[in-house]
């Protein structure tokens, strides 16, 4: 198993080597190889006794993160729409993607996609799906744009990009609670402990968190913006990512978890309610595009909602149809989106106005696209799988549990009816994709090519879908016992007993909404022309691809502005910012601290001499005086004074070297600011607001009074004797000299000194290469 | 005799406080002068004056602290002082300090 998911890794390292080949071999013939092996491989795991495998690799065991990949029937299931899909999708992009085209990127980047999708299938681990889940994400945004010089492109692939790993990473905090609660980063296990999650107060946390990484991914409404946008990508890319298999990733993850949260009341609300709605909002939707791909992927919006919706009802029926339509609509869609890139293949566009009459002149293809479309609506045809699949959902909407919530009972009723809407759309865009292709007028003239039927290769792998498509219609039960009911039983959590799939039930409920759906689909589609002004209505103006784009770019303006509201290049700003941050934060730790002790006692302080006062004062009044002085040098020498002072301070308490070197730098400070002033122009002083003045007042005083604080509360709590003993003592016998302080600078703590010695070097340098080095005028 | 430099002692330990407090006064005035100014030479002398105050003072407080240690700063003051109102006679004068070219 382990081979299964690091086989395409290893095989997408080898690739640029081989795509070098490309003009001989298509590179797509190497990729085959991948997912054809393991197709096979799991192929054999069908049957009637199957049993779950778990296979278990370290990786990170002291984390309790190991590679456990397990086995079960759900993962089996898109085990095998990975790999079969995968395999037919890379056949389908040999024919696809011309030589000329950058081979090698893209398939790395499939492979890439497809170990990751392996990986988030089997992967037992909540972080190790984690991992493969953001892998997911940003492989399919390189396949998006793939065509990175279409401005389209881009915006598609950012858009993917921000939404499904703004999931993923909601996604992430929902494992870890999950981690934090259960003590395990196994899913079964968790599955195991349901009631310890259920009982937790993390409860609703860990639900929406999980929703929203299933939504983004799967593209329910109001998510489900990107994936239209995701169309951009090459139509390989398309009809496996954005019909198959990665928008499945978060139907797999409900599915997965569902064992445990699915007697919440509020799964099947929220669960149903947005997979309805998403089924028909997307449906709805599909009618208006005029874009092939367009209507496509509001067609996989709508199906994954229907899917969402059954996962959410959670009985046995809905279940199983669940996993019956994740099968069916694999194989419709799938085909659809490569019939898709055949048209535009064969025409040069995309575009169902200009599209019509393409039936003569492409047979086949239009007849694969009958089937998958219809198949695609639900038509009653005994042939047609997703008639089968649809059937089951209605069924399903009406035998939901009876809840105690009042909200849940009104979407219980509401249900039925908003399935049959639905699914009334899904017909009238089904039949309008396909005779709006092809039948009705020839516009050859319109068309950027002339059409003709596609090559043999480009047609074998839609082919092979619809002949799934028609092999489940035929034979139903085929895919029943052996398969579909294992997977199941792995999201009910308990052992599910299939019933027989049957084309006739006798003229029961289901039966009569279907029939009810294509009448009313048809006499829609046929008066298409007549109603659709109603989407000058709704949604008319009205977007969620306007509140993307709003949020997107209100974050870069809003961002933009308030950086600049504080950024704005004054360092007297910052400063002032600075210093307010400090003084806040410190008082701030002081006052809820408890941190400010003041202890006069008179054994810890001095007594206070005359002298001291006198040069206190002389400090005091020089330096207040320097803040009002006009006159530069004047400021200057009376800051002299001060520094004057300072030193005599230090003559006082006796600290003589102290003294001796205050002196003389102070001196040349006074020196080198007369040096500096006399080069500064002669500006006009600034005149400040009282507003600003005063500002600067109140932070100037409070950092004094903090700083006062902080000495008198340091002063105060004196908790450990001084070591200054052990220097006095020893300095004559350790390091042979009686001055302390120079025995202190050069022997006890000489390390300092050296780079003291090192900053005044550099400060040397650094005033030597500014004063030389002066770049010419001019010059950057 | 130990009575007698006991009062000595105390003589001198007073003498040397009215002093300090004197001179003080006399740096407290000086630094009116500073400040008021009007102009800078004014400022110049009275700094270079307040210098030759502050040596009186470490000497005072060499003689307080009964310490010989401080004569070191003393000889410093007078030192810089020199150089820093030479310095300053010479910036109020020229504008510069140090002349770019000698010859």
């Amino acid at each position: 198993m382990l081979f299964a998911v690091f086989f395409p890794l290893l095989l997408a390292c080898l690739i640029p080597f081989l795509s070098r080949y490309k003009h001989k071999v298509h590179t797509g013939f190497f990729v085959l190889l991948a997912p054809l092996s393991i197709f096979l491989y799991f192929v054999s795991f069908i049957g009637h006794d199957f049993e779950p495998v778990m296979k278990s690799y370290p990786w990170i065991p002291s984390l309790d993160i190991t590679l456990n990949f397990h086995l079960d029937g759900l993962s089996l299931l898109f085990v095998l729409l990975i790999s079969g899909i995968g395999a037919l999708v890379t056949f389908y992009s040999i024919y696809y993607l011309h030589k000329s085209e950058r081979l090698g990127h893209f398939y790395v980047y499939l492979l890439l996609f497809m170990a990751a999708m392996f990986g988030v299938v089997l992967s037992d681990n909540v972080f190790v799906l984690y991992t493969f889940w953001e892998l997911t994400s940003i492989s399919s945004f390189l396949l998006i744009g793939y065509w990175n010089h279409r401005e389209r492109s881009r915006y598609g692939a950012l858009k993917s990009m921000l939404i499904t790993v703004f999931g993923g990473l909601s996604l992430l905090g929902a494992f870890l609670l999950l981690t934090v609660i259960t003590k395990t980063t196994s899913i079964h296990e968790m599955i195991q402990q349901a009631d310890l999650i259920l009982s937790s107060d993390y409860l609703p946390l860990i639900m929406t968190f999980i929703f929203l990484g299933a939504f983004t991914k799967s593209a329910q409404f109001p998510f489900h913006i990107w994936l239209p946008d995701a169309m951009e990508a090459p139509t390989p890319v398309s009809a496996y990512l954005h019909s198959a298999t990665m928008v499945k990733a978060g139907i797999f993850l409900i599915a997965r978890f569902s064992p445990i949260f699915s007697t919440n009341e509020w799964f099947f609300i929220i669960v149903s309610g947005i997979g309805i709605i998403t089924l028909c909002w997307g449906s709805y939707m599909a009618v208006r595009q005029t874009d092939l791909k367009g209507i496509l992927a509001f067609s996989t919006i709508s199906q994954l909602g229907m899917i969402m919706a059954m996962l959410g009802f959670g009985t046995e029926a809905a279940i199983f149809g669940a996993v019956f339509h994740i099968l069916n609509h694999a194989t419709f869609k799938g085909s659809l989106f490569m019939i898709a890139g055949i048209v535009d293949h064969e025409t040069g566009t995309r575009d169902i106005r200009k599209l019509g009459g393409l039936m003569t002149l492409m047979p086949i293809s239009a007849t694969l696209a009958f089937f998958g479309t219809f198949s695609m609506a639900g038509v009653p045809l005994p042939f047609l799988n997703g008639f089968y699949s649809k059937e089951v959902f209605f069924e399903s909407t009406l035998e939901l549990n009876n809840t105690s919530l009042a909200f849940a009972e009104i979407l219980r009723t509401a249900i039925p009816y908003l399935a049959v809407f639905g699914s009334i759309f899904t017909f009238v865009y089904s039949m309008y994709l396909v005779f709006g292709t092809f039948r009705g007028e020839k516009h050859l003239d319109q068309l950027p090519k002339k059409p003709h039927e596609a090559p043999i290769g480009m047609l074998i792998a839609p082919s092979i879908l619809i002949l799934g498509v028609i092999i489940i219609g035929l034979f139903p039960n085929l895919v029943n016992e052996s398969f579909l009911a294992h997977t199941a039983s792995a999201i009910l959590g308990e052992a599910y007993h299939p019933h027989e799939i049957k084309f006739w039930h006798g003229f029961i409920t289901p039966l009569k909404m279907s029939l009810v759906v294509v009448g009313v689909g048809t006499v829609l589609f046929i008066f298409r022309k007549k109603w659709s002004g109603v989407y000058q209505a709704i949604p008319g103006r009205l977007s969620m691809n306007k509140v993307y784009d709003t949020i997107v770019n209100g974050t870069k303006t809003v961002s933009a502005r308030i950086t600049n509201s504080y950024m704005n290049g004054s360092l007297r700003r910052y400063m002032a910012l600075i210093l307010a941050a400090i003084i806040v934060v410190s008082l701030g730790t002081m006052y809820l601290t408890d941190g400010f002790t003041i202890e006069l006692h008179p054994d810890t302080l001095a007594d206070i001499k005359l002298p001291e006062i006198l040069v206190a004062a002389t400090m005091a009044i020089a330096a207040i005086t320097t803040i009002f002085t006009r006159n530069r040098i004047a400021a200057i020498l009376i800051l002299g004074v001060v520094g004057y002072g300072l030193s005599i301070l230090f003559v006082i308490y006796r600290a003589p070297d102290l003294a001796l070197t205050q002196l003389v730098v102070e001196t040349i400070t006074v020196g080198l600011f007369l040096l500096c002033f006399y080069h500064l122009p002669n500006l006009r002083p600034r005149t400040e607001s009282i507003g600003f003045k005063s500002v600067n007042l109140i932070i100037s005083i409070g950092f004094g009074l903090l700083m006062t604080l902080i000495a008198i509360s340091a002063h105060s709590s004196k908790w450990y004797s001084t070591i200054a003993d052990y220097f006095i003592h020893t300095s004559h016998d350790l390091g042979g000299g009686d001055n302390v302080v120079n025995v202190i600078l050069v022997d006890m703590r000489g390390l300092d000194t050296l780079f003291e010695i090192t900053v005044l070097g550099i400060a040397a340098l650094g005033i030597y290469g500014l004063i030389k080095l002066r770049a010419k005028k001019g010059a950057e | 005799m130990s009575d007698l430099v006991k009062s000595m002692d105390s003589a001198v330990e007073t003498v040397s406080i009215i002093c300090i407090v004197f001179i003080s006064i006399s740096i407290l005035m000086l630094l009116y002068r500073v400040i008021i100014g009007p102009t800078n030479p004014d400022r110049a002398v009275a700094l270079d004056t307040i210098g030759i105050n502050l040596m009186a003072l470490v000497g005072l407080i060499a003689i307080l602290l009964e310490t010989t240690r401080l004569n070191d700063v003393v000889l410093l003051i007078g030192i810089l002082l020199f150089i820093g109102t030479i310095a300053l006679a010479k910036f109020l004068e020229k504008g510069v300090i140090i002349d770019r070219d000698l010859d």
